[in-house]
Formats: C-alpha cells, structure tokens, sequence
C-alpha cells in the first residue's frame, strides 16, 4: 500500500476509512493534494466531507487507512499533532470569545506565552500583507462576521501551516467580502501553500480551484478539474442524478392582495451587549409572494426572527400584525393559532428537540394548533395519530432516516430541516416565516424545500424567507430586502435587484440608496 | 504530569444505561465490603445483617414499606424537576411543612373529629409543602436566583421552624416539658394497610399511586412532554410555546405537594405527633432514589425499597454489631457516588493526557504523544 508517494503531493490520502456504527461514513477514501494548488472537496451534505477533514485534522481516529504527509506516512492522533505537521485550520463555525479582543482570541490558541502585544503587531502585520485588514486590540464581539472570519484564518496563518483548510469559508460574506477571500487565497497559493476548500458552491470552486475531489454517500465519486467542468455536470457528480431546478412562476395580482404580515415600526433594544439592536424595521408580505430578507450573519436576523415569531414579546402590540389583526402582545402560540408558522435558523435544539423523536418533535410546534386532533381528553397525547401525521410528512417531504420514528439527531441536517419544514408545511400555514430554509442542507433537498415555498406562497399565503445565500433568496424571491446592522432596507422587487445591489446594501451602504452607492464604487 | 479530560462518547450504550444502577450496586457493596473489613466485621455477616435479615419477615416487610413510602412520594415530585433540569434539593423542607400544615388540624383542633379530618390533613399537607416551594420557585423567576442554594437553604429554615414549634407554642401542655405536641387524636391517624400482620399505612399505597399516576403524566401526557423538552432543550421548548418560568413554578409545586403529601403522612402515620426531627434525611435521600431509579417513576419504586432497606440496616448493624447506624448514611452516599459515575461514564469516557509534550520532529514521537487510554 504504501507505493507511489509522490514527493510533489503535499497530502496524500489512501483508503481511508472511518465506521461509526452501522455506518460507513468514509468509504476507502483516496485524495491527493499537491504543493502550491488549492483543492476543493465537494460533496452534499452526509457525503462525508466532515468525518474526512476531522480525521485530517487529527480529532477523528480512521478505522483504517494510510496519510502520507511530504511523502512520509504519519498518524495524526490529536489536532495538536496536526498542527505540529502543519495543517492549519478554519472552521465554519467560529470558536472566539467575543469578550476578548482579536490578540487575546490568537493568543489563547496559540498558548505559547509570548506576549499579547507581540501577537498583536505580527496578527497586524500578517493580516496586511495579506489583504484581509484587521484591529487585533478591537473586541471580537463589536465585528462583523466576515472580520470574525479573518481573525480565524489569520490565527491559522500564525502557525505558518502547509495545508490550510477552510470550511464553507464563504457561507458567511457578501459577495464583496468573498472576492477579497479569493484573492488571499490566490496570494497563498502563489507562496507554495496548499489549500483544502470546503464548499457547495460550484461557480465558487470553478473560479479559485485547480482540482476537485467529489464524495457521495462516504465514497469518492471522481477527481477532477473543475476549470474544464459546468456547475451542472459537478452538481450532477455530487448528487447522482439531475437536480430539478427550481419553478417560480410569476406572482400576479400582488398589490391587491390583502397583506397577511405587516411589520409597523418595530424595534427592539440589544438583549445581552452583543445582541443586535432593531432599528423601526418595516415590512408587508401580502398573500401571494415570497420576500427575502438578505444579509450578512449576526446583522440582526435571529432577533428579527425571534420578534415576529412571538418568542419575544413587542411593547407595541401594533408592530407585528398578522391577517390584519395586532399579534405584537400574542406569544408564539397566540401567532400560530392566527395562521402563522415559524422556522427557526438553528434545527437541533431550537427547531427540534435533539434527542426527541420525530413524532415528539411534530407535537413541539403544532400540539397548541392541532390541539383537537394531537391531544386528547385530560392531556393525553394521542400517539398514534401524531405518529401518523408524522408519517405523513416524512412520506411528502422524502425524508430519509434509519428507523421509523428516529430521534432527530440522527438524521442528516438536510433531511431533518426537510421535516421540518414540512411539519409547517403540512398546516397550510397563511404566514409562514423561515430563517435559513436550506443552511447546510444539500442540493436535492435545497430545491425541495424551496419548491414548496414557492408553491406554498402561490397558492395564496403570505412567505417570508430570511437567508444568508443570495443563490436562494435569488430562486424564491419577488422582492429582497437587506438587513444590515438592525436596519432593513426597503424590499427590491427581483426584476430590479442583482448581486451587486444587494452586496452593497449587505455591506452597510445607505438602505434605500442603493443606485447612489453604485456609483460611488 | 497527566491531565484527565472526559470526552463525550459518540453513542451511549444501550446495555449499559440500563445496568448501570446495578453496576452501582455492586461497586457500593464491594466498598461497602471493605468498610466493614476495616471496622473489623466479617463483610458477609454484616450483609446478612444489614441487607438479609430486615426483610426476612412479614411485619419486617411492613417496616420496609413504612420506609419507603416517603422515599418514593418525595423522589418522583423530584424526578419531574429533575427532568426539566430544575433543582428542587429542598424536600427535605418541604416534607416538614407538609407536617405542620398538616399538623393544624390534630394540634389546634383536636374537638374536630370524623372521617373528614384525615382527607383534609393531606389535602393541608400537600398545601404546605407546595407553599414552602414555591419560596425558591418565586426567587429563581423573579431574581434569577440558584433554586439549588434557595432551596436547600430553606431545609434549615423549616427544621428550626419546627424545633421552635414543638417547644413553644405548639408543646403539649401536658407532656412534662417533652418538646412534642399532643398525642393525634384517633380520627387523626392514618389507618394501617393490615393492622394484624404489621404497621404499614396507607401512604405506601398513596406513593404507589403517585408513582403510577407520575409516570401516566411523564410519558403520555402533554404536560409530561412540555417538562421534557424544556429539560432538554429549553430553546425549542420555548419555540413550542411552553412558558420557563411556568415550568419552574409547576414542577416546584408538584413535587413540593407531593414531598408535603410524604411529611403529613409520616406524621400521622408512623409518628403520631410533631417531634423536633420527624424524618431521618428523607427529603435528600430521596434525591438519590430519584436518580437510582432513572428518573423514572417505576424505577423509583424499586430505588425507593433498596434506600428504604439501607435505613433498616443501619438499625440493624447498629444493635446486632454495635456500629453506629450513620453507616445508613454513608451506604446511600456511597450509592449516590456510583450511580452518578456510572452514569457520567456511559456519556463520556475518560482520557488521560500526557502533558509533557516534547518538541516533536518525527513522526514516532508524534504518535507516541499523547497516550489515550480508556475507561471501560
């Protein structure tokens, strides 16, 4: 096994395999990645891409399997050994304390006792000369998330790794902010680094990418060079089979359409110091269309979110109405008896209970609406009806899982947001609100549950769809607005929005000025 | 140097959460072993002693029930906060304010006579337990205080409450000074089960049915399902509409009603009478049974005669070998020990890190860094 190590792969992968359980979820995995390219690893989501780069990143054991660093076979046991090898990574989720300031966030990983204002001047110095300015004595908790980003890689960076893996690096920035990226990385390349790229999105990976690796269900599907494919043929290798492209048929008739959500002036102070302020936020869904709400991560979207859905009360009962009526004193049963329906952005632990089965997770959201049919005289849970409705919905919405009533935690995060979803779905809600529809689900699923959007909004409800991915908002919407800062633009109708307008607005330039500042750039 | 680190297990053993109270069981009884080897006491005549004996017959039994009536009323109140992650230690306080409310009765008004008497003794008991629980229930809702130090601190309120009582306003005029009140009239007392084949009363059977009916609640009902998921996940809970604080006020009352319940029968069961101590640790006790048991009620009831057992015991070794019966006392803590480490162990298991890291350059030593080694 251990023949042709090429000196000129930095990394080199042969049959690496990890088991949990029943599952395989690296199957005999080969990958090579040589000196000076970035690679990309592709694949939907539950294919694998995960389990492999934790064990690249020394915090899975493989159950079998070789890697070959520099030509020479090596164990990584613990991501301190990674490191030491010099593999440098930068995770999706950001793991920074936004109490402290940048320096104080490198120094803590790093934990070499050198001193703060050291790691301060070279994080300064690092960080300019690579493009991606940033203030290490500022506190992480007053920056954005694409500064957030920067002080991950630039911590990466510190370590002078070899190998640089990033993970769905853009799922957090506006198109501006993804163009300096590119250029960072291109800068890294040129010095001879190696970068292991994350991503689903294709027009991404065929832009900054010399070659790909593509993995369906734990297996390697092919290697190849991205330059010479189409987005089509890519995402037909990491699916398997075409994906439908989503239909949205024009909306007529909107204006008269009786508005089903209205948001009157609706503010609300920070929570906790780094909470999001909303700042006289003004908004109508009228029965018929889908909005978008687009924006940067951490622009005040989850406070948006929690308002209208009744989780946090509104002082001014008028600032949330839906179906004409004020709901702005009504907790989130109160609006879901009105007609509305909510889908959290976080799926365990907020959209669903974790180790709760799919059927008690029905009974979390629709036990007060579907009161009569879900819960009997004295209290009593009617379990069989809500594990029929529960099959019910798995049965509409195509939902994989291992067992008949599984707990949610064990599904993939595409087919439990397809749940629920569909658990939503399935009450013909009038208001329907989504924050993140298809975060980390895949492509097969994505267009589902979109497809379902759109046709839930034709038949005559009113959709509100709040999400960071411009592709999607672009699918589903007949108007996007942008949240920025707590503040929300004035909605584009799609015939007049393109990336660029609503990148801008993302950025923070003035809502409702958005041709000014076109000019401006 | 070695650092320990516990790193949550991918999957938790099926197998093993169920034996786990059994492991538990086993280790207590081998520490317990060698307890007894030091005191110098042969370990299995002092098993016979203190786990065989005390049950081999019938009115023994009756005592057992006696024991363990209040255990488990007062450990399945506690395993619903337990399971909303609420943490009633209290019920020890509880228990007591239960027997005084329940008390007002017999003590203020012992002309008052009938089959109505006994009916609103509990009904009162109940009262006052859930009273003196929704003191810490009140705190953590309305300053966010740690219900776990509010009510515990409480217990000590409630035990010098009643010490005050049963030597002041409350002694028994005629009692020769005895701090204690007047004997329950017979309308005050809680009938026995069998009254010809021993003491046992009727609070065995209300703590069955407490069991049984918690249970119902716990796994059938809504109400049992908005106690779960706010334990669990408090987000979705309050995504699904369910009110925290609601919650917290809830499960204090419950099991303060149900510790409460324990307290008035006690008193007017087994006792009698309002003494300075009415309960030897019931109350924290029954914090183990709760968890012995699963947090779950039918478990409980088992959990709930095994503790009851350990007190017997400890009466048991105390007059047959001379040993003081706090050894009761330190077979339930050694039971508590092993029923949490078991249980900490099937969700994580243990990693012992070198921490002498020397300056790596090769690949031998990189591997033989850090030394994994696992906990069964």
């Amino acid at each position: 096994m251990s023949a042709n190590h090429d000196r000129s792969n930095l990394l080199e992968v042969r049959g690496l395999t990890k088991i949990f359980g029943s599952l395989t979820a690296c199957d005999h995995i080969d990958l090579n990645i040589a000196k000076g390219e970035i690679h990309a690893l592709l694949g939907e989501n539950g294919a694998g891409k995960s389990t492999l780069v934790k064990m690249l990143f020394g915090s899975l054991e493989p159950n079998a399997g070789e890697i070959f660093w520099d030509g020479k076979p090596v164990k990584i046991t613990s991501p301190g050994v990674a490191k030491k090898l010099g593999i440098g990574m930068v995770f999706q989720h950001f793991s920074l304390f936004e109490a402290l300031t940048a320096a104080e966030n490198i120094a803590l990983s790093l934990n070499d006792g050198s001193p703060i204002s050291t790691i301060a001047a070279k994080a300064r110095a690092l960080s300019f000369s690579y493009g991606l300015p940033l203030d290490p004595d500022s506190l992480v908790g007053d920056l954005s998330v694409g500064e957030r980003q920067r002080i991950e890689i630039i911590r990466c960076l510190l370590q002078t790794p070899q190998l640089i893996i990033l993970d769905e690096p853009t799922s957090v920035l506006t198109p501006q902010e993804a163009d300096k990226l590119f250029e960072t990385l291109e800068r890294l390349r040129s010095e001879g680094k190696s970068i292991l790229y994350i991503s689903h999105r294709l027009e991404e990976v065929k832009r900054i990418c010399d070659s790909a690796t593509v993995l369906r269900h734990g297996k390697v599907v092919g290697h190849c060079n991205p330059r010479q494919e189409t987005a089509a043929s890519l995402a037909r290798m990491m699916v398997g089979s075409e994906v439908k492209a989503v239909e949205r048929a024009p909306a007529e008739g909107i204006e008269t359409a009786p508005a089903l959500l209205e948001i009157r002036g609706l503010t609300r102070k920070p929570a906790t110091p780094f909470a999001i302020p909303l700042k006289n936020i003004n908004l109508t869904v009228r029965a018929g269309e889908v909005i978008g709400i687009a924006g940067v991560a951490g622009n005040g979207q989850g406070e948006f979110f929690e308002s209208v859905s009744g989780e946090v009360l509104q002082q001014d009962a008028g600032s949330v109405r839906i179906r004409g009526k004020d709901v702005g004193a009504l907790s989130i049963t109160g609006r879901r008896l009105m007609g509305a329906a909510f889908v959290p952005e976080e799926r365990l632990g907020h959209g669903a209970a974790p180790r709760m089965k799919l059927s008690e997770n029905l009974l979390l959201s629709r036990h007060a609406t579907d009161g009569k049919a879900f819960v009997g005289s004295g209290g009593m849970v009617k379990n069989s009806t809500v594990y029929s409705a529960a099959q019910r919905i798995i049965t509409a919405m195509d939902v994989r899982k291992s067992a008949p009533d599984p707990e949610a935690a064990a599904l993939s995060g595409g087919n439990l947001q397809k749940f629920i979803v569909g658990r939503e779905l399935d009450r013909k809600p009038s208001v329907m609100v989504v924050n993140q529809p298809t975060w980390g689900v895949d492509a097969g699923a994505a267009a589902r549950i979109r497809q379902a959007l759109i046709e839930l909004a034709r038949s005559g409800s009113a959709v509100l769809v709040i999400s960071q991915d411009l592709d999607e908002l672009f699918e589903l919407s007949d108007a996007i607005a942008v949240m920025h800062n707590g503040d929300l633009s004035k909605p584009l109708p799609i015939a007049e929005a393109t990336f660029e307008k609503i990148g801008l607005l993302m950025g923070g330039a003035e809502p409702g000025h958005a041709e000014h500042s076109l000019e401006m750039a | 140097m070695m650092r320990i680190e516990l790193v949550k297990r991918p999957q938790r053993s099926a197998l093993f959460s169920v034996l786990s109270p059994f492991i538990a069981f086993a280790l207590t009884m081998i520490a317990g072993g060698i307890m007894f080897a030091l005191l110098g006491v042969n370990p299995l005549d002092a098993f016979n002693i203190y786990f065989i004996q005390p049950i081999s017959e019938v009115w023994q039994l009756h005592e057992l029930a006696i024991k363990a009536a209040p255990l488990i009323l007062i450990a399945v109140g506690l395993s619903v906060c337990y399971k909303a992650n609420i943490w009633n230690i209290g019920a020890e306080g509880q228990f007591i304010f239960g027997a005084i409310f329940g008390s007002i009765i017999p003590v203020l008004f012992p002309q008052f006579e009938g089959p109505l008497v006994i009916p609103l003794m509990l009904l009162l008991g109940m009262v006052g337990g859930a009273f003196y629980a929704s003191i810490p229930a009140f705190l953590k809702t309305r300053f966010s205080t740690n219900e776990i130090l509010t009510s515990l601190m409480l217990v000590y309120v409630a035990q010098l409450f009643l010490d005050w009582l049963v030597r002041g306003p409350w002694r028994d005029p005629e009692g020769h000074g005895f701090p204690q009140t007047i004997q329950f009239g017979d309308s005050a007392v809680l009938p026995e089960l069998m009254p010809d084949a021993g003491r046992a009363n009727w609070g065995f059977v209300f703590a069955l049915v407490a069991a049984v009916a918690i249970w119902l609640m716990m796994s059938r009902m809504l109400k049992g399902f908005e106690v779960r998921v706010l334990g669990s996940s408090p987000r979705a809970g309050r995504f699904a509409g369910f009110g925290f604080n609601r919650m917290v006020f809830f499960t204090f009352l419950l099991s303060g009603a149900l510790a409460g319940l324990a307290g008035i029968s006690e008193v007017s069961g087994a006792i009698g009478q309002l003494q300075p101590v009415i309960s030897p640790g019931y109350g924290f006790t029954a914090i183990i049974v709760a968890f012995l048991g699963r947090l779950n009620p039918l478990g409980i009831v088992a959990a709930g005669l095994v503790l009851a057992l350990t007190y017997l015991g400890g009466e048991a070794v105390q007059s047959a070998l001379g040993i003081s019966d706090k050894v009761a006392r330190v077979f339930q803590g050694m039971l508590l020990f092993f029923v949490l480490g078991c249980d900490t162990l099937i969700h994580y298991r243990i990693r012992l890190i070198g921490m002498a890291l020397t300056k790596a350059n090769g690949t031998a030593q990189l591997e033989a860094a850090p030394k994994l080694e696992e906990a069964r």
